[in-house]
C-alpha cells in the first residue's frame, strides 16, 4: 500500500509539472513574480518534499545493509 | 579588465585546489583513487560536485539567454522537470549502481554492461557511442572560458588566450588532482555559483529601481505580455522537454560521479537537495532573463530585440543564412553580463564574473570521465593494465587528459560555436534515449546484450538523422514550420523555428520510447546471460 501511495505521488507531481491551467494568464504574484513562475517555483520546493517523502519511505535498506556487512567481513579478514 | 583581474585570480584558486589533492592522494598511483578518488567523498562534497557536474554554462548564461528570448516557460522547460526526473533517476539508478560499484569494484558503466550481459565487443560499441556524445560537451566549455573572458575583459584578453587560459587551468586540477581534484573544484564552483544567483537579482533589482514596474510594463505590452506566460510554447513541446532530464543519468560523467560516494547514506542529501539547488540558480537566472527586456539603457540589449523584431516580421522573405545572422544578433546568452555590468559595481562585477566562469569550466568531469573510460574500458579491457601496470594506466589517463585537451582546443580555434550548440541539443537527447539501457540492466532479468546492442545502434543512427536532417532543411522563420506528411491531421515530421518535432514531440520522445521497445523485443527474441549472472544483479 506504501509503495502504491508513493508511486501515485510521483505521478501525481509529474502531471501537476504539466500546468496547463495557467498556460496563458501572466498575472503577476506579489506584484512582480509571473503566477506561471511562481507555479514552477513553488513546484520545485514539492519536489523537494516529495524527494524527502522517498527518503524515508523506499529507501534500499537492503543494498545499503548489504555493502556495509560486506565491508565489515572484508575487515574483519 | 578589473573584473577580469577576479576571474584570474579564481582561476589561481582552482588550479591550486587540484594541485592540492594532488599532494594529499601523496604518489599513490592507484586507478581507483585517481579516477574516483578512492570512492571516499563524504555528503557535502558528494552533493556539491554532483550538482556541479551537471550545471554548465547554460545553467546561468543559456538559462538567461533563453529566457530572454522565450519568456518565463524556460524554468519549467528545463529546471523544474530536472527538480523531479533528475533526482529519481539518482535516487533509483544512481544508489543501485554505486552498491554494484563498491561490490563488484566498477569503475564505469561500461564495465557494468559488459557483466552484467556477459559481453566485449558490444561494450566497446557503448564506449565509442557515449564518448562521440560527450566531446562536444569539452569543446564547447573551451570555447565558452574564451568567450566569457574576453566579455569580461572587455575585449582585452582575446578569445583565443581566454580559451587556452581555461583549457590550461582545467587540463591541470584533472591532469594533478584526478577525481579528487575535480570534485572539490566542483564544490568549490557550485557554492560560488549559488551564491551567484541570489547576488545577482539582489544587485541588478536595485539598479533597475525594483522589478514591479518593469513587470508591470511588460504585462501592459502586447509584445512582451507573452513573455510572462507561456502561450507561445506549445503543450506537447513542454511534455517534450520532461524527457531530456533523463540524459543526466546516463551521461558516463553523472554515473561515474555516483561511484565516488563514501557510503550510500550519501545520497540523501543529494537526492533532497537537488530540486532545490536548480530553484537557487535558475529561477534567478530566468527571472532577469525575462526583465532584461525591459532595460532600455543598454544599447547591446536593444540591438538583440530589434534583430528579434525583423526576425519575426521580415524573417519569412529572408535567406536561411541572413535569418541565421539575426538569430546569432537576437541571442541572449550573454544578456546577464551586459546586465551585470550595467547595474553591478566592477568589483562585484567581477566576483559574479568569477561565478560565471565556475558555471563555464564544468567540461572538468568530462575530460576525467573520458580518461577513466579509455584507460578501463579499452586500456584495461584489452590487456594493457595487466602489461604494463596500474601506474602506467593512471600515466596513460593523464597523457590522454593531455591529448583530448589539445585537440578540443585546436577544435574550438577553428569551428563555429553553434555547430557544437546544435551537437549537444542532439546528444543530450542521445543520452536520454540510451537511459532504458540502465534500467534494463538493473530491473530487468530478462534483458540482453543484443537488446543492449540494438539500442546502441538506434541511439547512434537517430542522432545522427536528426542532425542530418536539421543541416539539410534549414529553420523557417518565427512561425509556421515546414510540414512533412500528415496523418490524420497530426503533422509527421516538421522543422520547427527551434529545431525538429515529430507527431508534435521534440525527437527525444520517440527516441527514448523506440529505444525501451527495442531493449524489450530484441530481448524477448535473443538467449539471457548465464543464471550465475544474474544472481549476481536480482
Amino acid at each position: 500500500m506504501k509503495r502504491i501511495l508513493l508511486i501515485v505521488a510521483v505521478v501525481a507531481l509529474y502531471v501537476l509539472h504539466q500546468d496547463f491551467w495557467f498556460w496563458r494568464k501572466g498575472h503577476l504574484v506579489f506584484g512582480f513574480i509571473p503566477i506561471g513562475l511562481f507555479y514552477q517555483g513553488c513546484f520545485s520546493i514539492a519536489a523537494a518534499l516529495l524527494m524527502w517523502l522517498l527518503v524515508k519511505q523506499a529507501w534500499p535498506v537492503h543494498l545499503e545493509q548489504e555493502i556495509e556487512r560486506e565491508s565489515e567481513e572484508d575487515h574483519t579478514h | 579588465m578589473i573584473p577580469a583581474i577576479f576571474v584570474f585570480l579564481y582561476l589561481a584558486a582552482v588550479l591550486y585546489i587540484g594541485i592540492f589533492a594532488f599532494r594529499r592522494a601523496r604518489g599513490r598511483e592507484e586507478a581507483e583513487d585517481y579516477f574516483l578518488a578512492s570512492r571516499s567523498l563524504g555528503p557535502f562534497v558528494f552533493l556539491f560536485s554532483l550538482f556541479g557536474t551537471n550545471m554548465t554554462a547554460f545553467a546561468i548564461l543559456g538559462s538567461s539567454g533563453h529566457a530572454f528570448q522565450n519568456g518565463i516557460v524556460t524554468f519549467g522547460l528545463m529546471a523544474s522537470s530536472s527538480g523531479l526526473v533528475i533526482p529519481l533517476t539518482i535516487f533509483f539508478i544512481g544508489t543501485r549502481v554505486w552498491a554494484l560499484g563498491k561490490k563488484y569494484g566498477f569503475m564505469t558503466p561500461v564495465q557494468m554492461f559488459r557483466d552484467r550481459w556477459e559481453c566485449s565487443h558490444i561494450g566497446t560499441a557503448i564506449f565509442v557511442v557515449q564518448s562521440v556524445l560527450l566531446v562536444p560537451y569539452i569543446i564547447i566549455g573551451i570555447m565558452g572560458g574564451g568567450t566569457t573572458l574576453n566579455v569580461i575583459s572587455g575585449g582585452v584578453v582575446p578569445y583565443w588566450f581566454g580559451g587556452a587560459l581555461v583549457a590550461l587551468v582545467v587540463m591541470g586540477y584533472v591532469f594533478f588532482g584526478g577525481m579528487r581534484g575535480t570534485a572539490w573544484v566542483n564544490t568549490f564552483q557550485t557554492i560560488l555559483f549559488l551564491s551567484f544567483g541570489l547576488a545577482a537579482i539582489l544587485v541588478i533589482g536595485a539598479g533597475m529601481g525594483g522589478f514591479q514596474s518593469a513587470a508591470h510594463a511588460m504585462i501592459n505590452s502586447p509584445a512582451l505580455a507573452p513573455l510572462l506566460t507561456r502561450e507561445r510554447i506549445s503543450p506537447y513541446y513542454f511534455f517534450s522537454y520532461t524527457f531530456i532530464p533523463l540524459s543526466a543519468i546516463a551521461f558516463p560523467h553523472i554515473l561515474i560521479f555516483c561511484l565516488t560516494a563514501e557510503k550510500m547514506k550519501h545520497f540523501k542529501k543529494t537526492v533532497i537537495f537537488y530540486p532545490l539547488c536548480i530553484l537557487a540558480i535558475w529561477l534567478p537566472c530566468v527571472f532577469l532573463g525575462v526583465m532584461a527586456n525591459r532595460v532600455t539603457d543598454v544599447p547591446e540589449i536593444r540591438a538583440k530585440q530589434e534583430a528579434r523584431r525583423v526576425l519575426a516580421t521580415q524573417g519569412k522573405n529572408m535567406t536561411p543564412d541572413q535569418r541565421d545572422e539575426l538569430r546569432d544578433k537576437a541571442s541572449g546568452d550573454d544578456v546577464i553580463m551586459l546586465l551585470l555590468q550595467r547595474y553591478a559595481p566592477l568589483w562585484l562585477a567581477g566576483i559574479l564574473g568569477a561565478g560565471i566562469m565556475a558555471a563555464v569550466m564544468a567540461s572538468d568531469s568530462q575530460i576525467l570521465a573520458l580518461s577513466t573510460m579509455f584507460t578501463e574500458d579499452v586500456f584495461a579491457f584489452y590487456g594493457a593494465k595487466e602489461r604494463f601496470g596500474e601506474a602506467v594506466q593512471v600515466n596513460t589517463g593523464r597523457l590522454f587528459i593531455v591529448l583530448i585537451t589539445i585537440v578540443a582546443y585546436s577544435v574550438a580555434l577553428r569551428a563555429p560555436e553553434t555547430i557544437f550548440e546544435l551537437a549537444i541539443q542532439y546528444a543530450f537527447s542521445g543520452f536520454a534515449a540510451l537511459s532504458p539501457l540502465l534500467v534494463a540492466a538493473l530491473f530487468w532479468k530478462g534483458s540482453t546484450k543484443w537488446g543492449a546492442f540494438a539500442v546502441t545502434v538506434w541511439v547512434a543512427f537517430s542522432v545522427l538523422a536528426v542532425a542530418l536532417f536539421q543541416h539539410f532543411v534549414p529553420a523557417p522563420a518565427p512561425g509556421p514550420s515546414v510540414v512533412f506528411g500528415k496523418l490524420g491531421g497530426w503533422e509527421v515530421l516538421s522543422r520547427t523555428p527551434g529545431g525538429t518535432a515529430i507527431f508534435g514531440f521534440m525527437p527525444v520522445v520517440p527516441m527514448v520510447i523506440i529505444s525501451t521497445l527495442l531493449m524489450w523485443f530484441v530481448s524477448l527474441a535473443t538467449r539471457k546471460p548465464s543464471q550465475p549472472t544474474i544472481a549476481k544483479y536480482f
